[in-house]
């Protein structure tokens, strides 16, 4: 009787997933109508030139912007856990956590703004597209695996460290060979967390690249906007294997536990 | 050496953070100029400083009712959807909580799962699920329930149900985080004293999980509050958010400044509940 | 030349003063318990040795070397950590041969040296394990292991037996001690135990406030307090307090009677310290050292019975009753207490 409510949850959260899913196949035209079983909307997606133009370069950007996240996302966690107090603190966490909380439309237009000021002052960036978009992602991206770093060393014993530096380890050697091995698992499963949010984000993209920008998300937008097609429901289907390989990746990650 | 790890991070904090906020607030007493940018700065040398606010799109945000009700709005979707988010998230996380072990973490994933599925093909298959031929009427209409469709799609009922399914996971995260912190004999002891489970519930369950219900709360609330891609494919074609305003002022109507002032009016809405969420965050 | 030599150590974070202005040498091959509650400064004290805190001032010198600026890695000594701090992703030989590794120590030389550490203290069999998968007392080896591999003259322990089981820390006590003799390092362990203080080490430094109140043998420690507050931490003893007359003894108001002390008392308001164990029941009636008093409480501790007893000026006293001397008195029952002059030790302060 308790777990009602849960289960009820759970098949809302997944119901329209999994519907999805299966109407992938279906031979109709009309989505979400089944007309038998085909491949022929994989087929479809394959030949669409704009399409797959618009993925290879959403998978670029997000990788780039992962990258970015990752080595900024780590750095900053890393800070903020175990680098002890320093003046400006406060404001250096309250800026590092602000792009989890601002809302996207407010995150889009300032850094739309920022990179036109920039540009008219700099010449740099000097257009707008995949390198703004990655710097985007790089920085929101960011916010997300900070979290995810401090909350890993946050809960490792901090004198690890310490008993490295007794046995012999430099600053730099105690970092390589303890902390940085310790922080990995997060490091990796932030990387694929900044990657999905990437592919993911239609609103900060429009902004800093233009309306009709041409990441996948942006073209899935205009075309749900639109209406469905049957291609959708293949695309999205692409994208959920896709995202249940990273969320098992982050999984085993994160698994590689390594409690005292 | 030492420094340098906090160098860079502070730097591109300042430059890709900061300054964005800064640039959003000067903008948004900017003059709308006809070149491009669509903009003239607020500030300039003229044989010295010179500062020419222009006041104007503030004005137009409390004059004009279109913006008013926009924000109004805004917070009531936020609100109602970050309450019913609360009311499924709650059952859920104690169901998780209450359950075995080792069928914990695979109920949190399950949970958390949709979430990694891509934003836009969930709200794409609620568009498939809410249609005039879609699945729910053609299920109703298969029973003999109803005659015509039920126009289900571009209604409030639909951006509900697209915000509450996207949201719906911020909810469940830290309302499971506080319950299973939770004393498990605190209820035992309550129960103890004579306390009816009704009761346990009321005087000691709820009081210890209020502050991750209010976390789970401004979770949802904060990011609901400026939303713009589930109004604009889910909701009524005539809706007015603070997140479609916006980016129809800077899209369609291409006035940067009056966009900027729309973006420092959220904030300016939405600081009390960013720093309450940051403070209830900070006392975990 | 002792091989720790502490002058003038000072340290304080913020407001609060963890070490005030201590001095502290350590022999070689001598091992040192830094004995004290919780806000003693005995962490600081060792952290301070380590190189992980800077003093504010004062200096460490080892075996005549100035360490006071040495960054930590650069220091000969070693130390054990309270939650031992061992590497999770590194194996039980990855974790005692790390500091070799930082040594640039050769491949073959390494893994000889890593198997005889652990051989030490009783793990070759666990070389491979990863620290997780062992239980409480073998990651305490392994910890001891790393820290005794490098071959210190120094090891800093912390807290070493703390994290054990009670009926394995005895067993493992006697083992350090026995770990201490036979690679003839000097042992400095912290600990709020005091009777893993009293069994364990060759002296006993006794800490409050960030200062060394008292440092001896343990015998001369607990037998001879110099202040209140190590006879009070040590074994729990009764402090009285009176005023000296002319003949020397120690009018007592609390107890109704005088005392005597076989070591001469000061002038004025003077402290002693009298053991619980020190006191016989129903001694032989004189007007000096002998009370009489009601008992107030008994509780049964096993090899002894712990008496509460009040003397007629309102003192109460902790007496201690032997199992072997028969039942103890009950509640109520009013008895005599004796005990000798040299039971009674006056204090400083």
């Amino acid at each position: 009787m308790r777990r009602v409510g849960l289960w009820f949850g759970l098949l809302f959260l997944w119901l329209p997933v999994l519907l999805l899913a299966g109407y992938a196949f279906s031979d109709s035209r009309i989505p979400f109508q089944w007309g038998g079983f085909s491949l022929r909307w994989f087929h479809a997606l394959a030949q669409n030139e704009q399409m797959l133009e618009s993925a290879w370069l959403s998978l670029r950007v997000a990788a780039g912007a992962a990258t970015v996240a990752m080595l900024l996302g780590g750095a900053i966690g890393w800070v903020l856990a175990r680098r002890g107090p320093f003046a400006g603190r406060a404001l250096f966490g309250a800026l590092a956590g602000a792009p989890l909380v601002l809302p996207e439309v407010v995150t889009g237009l300032s850094l739309l703004l920022t990179f036109v000021l920039l540009q008219n002052l700099t010449g740099w960036p000097a257009e707008r597209g995949a390198l703004t978009i990655l710097l985007a992602h790089g920085t929101m991206g960011a916010a997300y695996v900070a979290v995810v770093v401090q909350a890993r060393l946050a809960g490792m014993d901090g004198t690890l460290e310490d008993a490295a530096r007794d046995l012999g380890a430099t600053p730099a050697t105690a970092f390589r060979t303890i902390t940085l091995p310790l922080m990995a698992p997060s490091l990796v499963a932030g990387w694929l967390l900044a990657f999905t949010l990437s592919l993911d984000d239609v609103v900060v993209a429009s902004f800093v690249s233009g309306a009709a920008g041409t990441t996948l998300p942006q073209r899935v937008f205009s075309m749900l906007r639109m209406g469905l097609t049957p291609e959708v429901n293949a695309l999205a289907l692409i994208i959920l294997l896709l995202a249940l390989l990273a969320a098992g990746a982050v999984l085993v990650a994160m698994r590689r536990r390594t409690e005292m | 050496m030492r420094r340098l790890p906090l160098l860079l991070p502070t730097l591109w904090l300042v430059g890709f953070v900061a300054l964005p906020l800064l640039v959003v607030l000067m903008l948004a007493i900017a003059e709308p100029g006809p070149g491009v940018p669509p903009f003239l700065l607020p500030f300039g040398w003229e044989g010295g400083p010179v500062l020419r606010p222009n006041w104007e799109p503030f004005a137009l945000l409390v004059e004009d009712d279109y913006y008013l009700s926009a924000f109004i709005r805004s917070l009531w979707v936020a609100g109602a959807t970050a309450g019913l988010c609360l009311l499924l998230a709650f059952p859920m996380a104690l169901g998780i909580v209450r359950a075995a072990p080792r069928w914990r973490a695979p109920l949190l994933l399950a949970v958390l799962l949709p979430f990694w599925t891509g934003f836009l093909p969930r709200v794409g298959a609620w568009i498939g699920l809410l249609r005039d031929e879609g699945w729910i009427n053609g299920i109703l209409r298969g029973l003999g329930v109803i005659d015509a469709p039920l126009p289900l799609l571009y209604s409030d009922f639909a951006l509900f149900i697209g915000m509450v399914h996207a949201y719906l996971p911020f909810a469940v995260l830290p309302l499971y985080a506080s319950l299973s912190r939770m004393d498990l004999t605190l209820e035992e002891a309550a129960a103890d004293l004579g306390a009816t489970p009704a009761t346990v519930f009321r005087t000691v369950t709820l009081p210890l999980v209020a502050p991750g219900a209010a976390a789970a709360f401004l979770l949802v609330f904060i990011p609901a509050a400026g939303e713009f891609v589930i109004p604009e494919l889910l909701g009524p074609s005539d809706a007015l958010l603070v997140g479609r305003a916006l980016w129809q002022e800077f899209f369609q109507n291409r006035d940067w400044p009056v966009a900027a002032a729309l973006a420092v009016a959220l904030l300016a809405v939405l600081i009390v509940p960013i720093l309450l969420f940051q403070r209830l965050e900070a006392r975990r | 030349m002792s091989l720790l030599e502490i002058e003038g150590l000072s340290k304080h974070f913020g407001s609060a003063q963890a070490l005030a202005g201590l001095d502290l040498r350590v022999e070689a091959g001598e091992f040192l318990a830094l004995l004290g509650g919780s806000g003693s400064g005995k962490s600081t004290l060792l952290r301070l040795i380590a190189g992980f805190e800077m003093p504010d001032a004062g200096h460490i010198r080892l075996a005549g070397q100035d360490l006071t600026a040495m960054p930590p890695h650069e220091r000969p000594l070693n130390m054990m950590f309270q939650s031992y701090a061992l590497f999770p992703h590194l194996s039980v030989a990855g974790n005692v041969g790390y500091g070799l590794k930082r040594d640039g120590t050769p491949r073959a030389e390494r893994d000889t040296r890593v198997a005889e550490a652990l051989a030490m203290v009783g793990l070759q069999d666990l070389a491979g394990r990863m620290p997780h998968r062992l239980s409480g007392g073998q990651r305490q080896r392994v910890a001891l292991a790393r820290a005794l591999v490098k071959r210190p003259r120094l090891l800093l322990l912390d807290e070493p037996l703390g994290a054990l089981d009670a009926n394995l820390r005895e067993r493992t006590g006697f083992e350090l001690r026995a770990l201490q003799r036979r690679t003839g390092a000097s042992f400095i362990m912290v600990t709020h135990d005091q009777q893993e203080a009293l069994a364990l080490a060759d002296r006993v430094a006794v800490l409050e406030k960030g200062r060394l109140v008292q440092i001896g043998p343990p015998r001369d420690i607990y037998e001879r307090p110099e202040t209140r507050f190590v006879a009070t931490f040590l074994g729990a003893a009764n402090v009285l307090e009176g005023t000296r007359n002319r003949e020397g003894g120690l009018d007592c108001p609390g107890l109704g009677t005088t005392l005597r002390a076989s070591a001469p008392l000061p002038e004025g308001t003077v402290a002693c310290a009298l053991r619980p164990e020190r006191i016989v029941l129903n001694g032989p009636a004189q007007d000096f050292n002998s009370a009489e008093g009601v008992v107030e409480d008994v509780a049964f501790r096993g090899d002894d019975s712990l008496l509460l007893v009040r003397a007629p000026g309102g003192a109460v006293l902790r007496v201690s009753h032997a199992e072997e001397d028969g039942p103890p008195p009950p509640t109520g029952s009013t008895v005599r207490l004796g005990w000798e002059a040299a039971a009674v030790v006056p204090l400083s302060a």
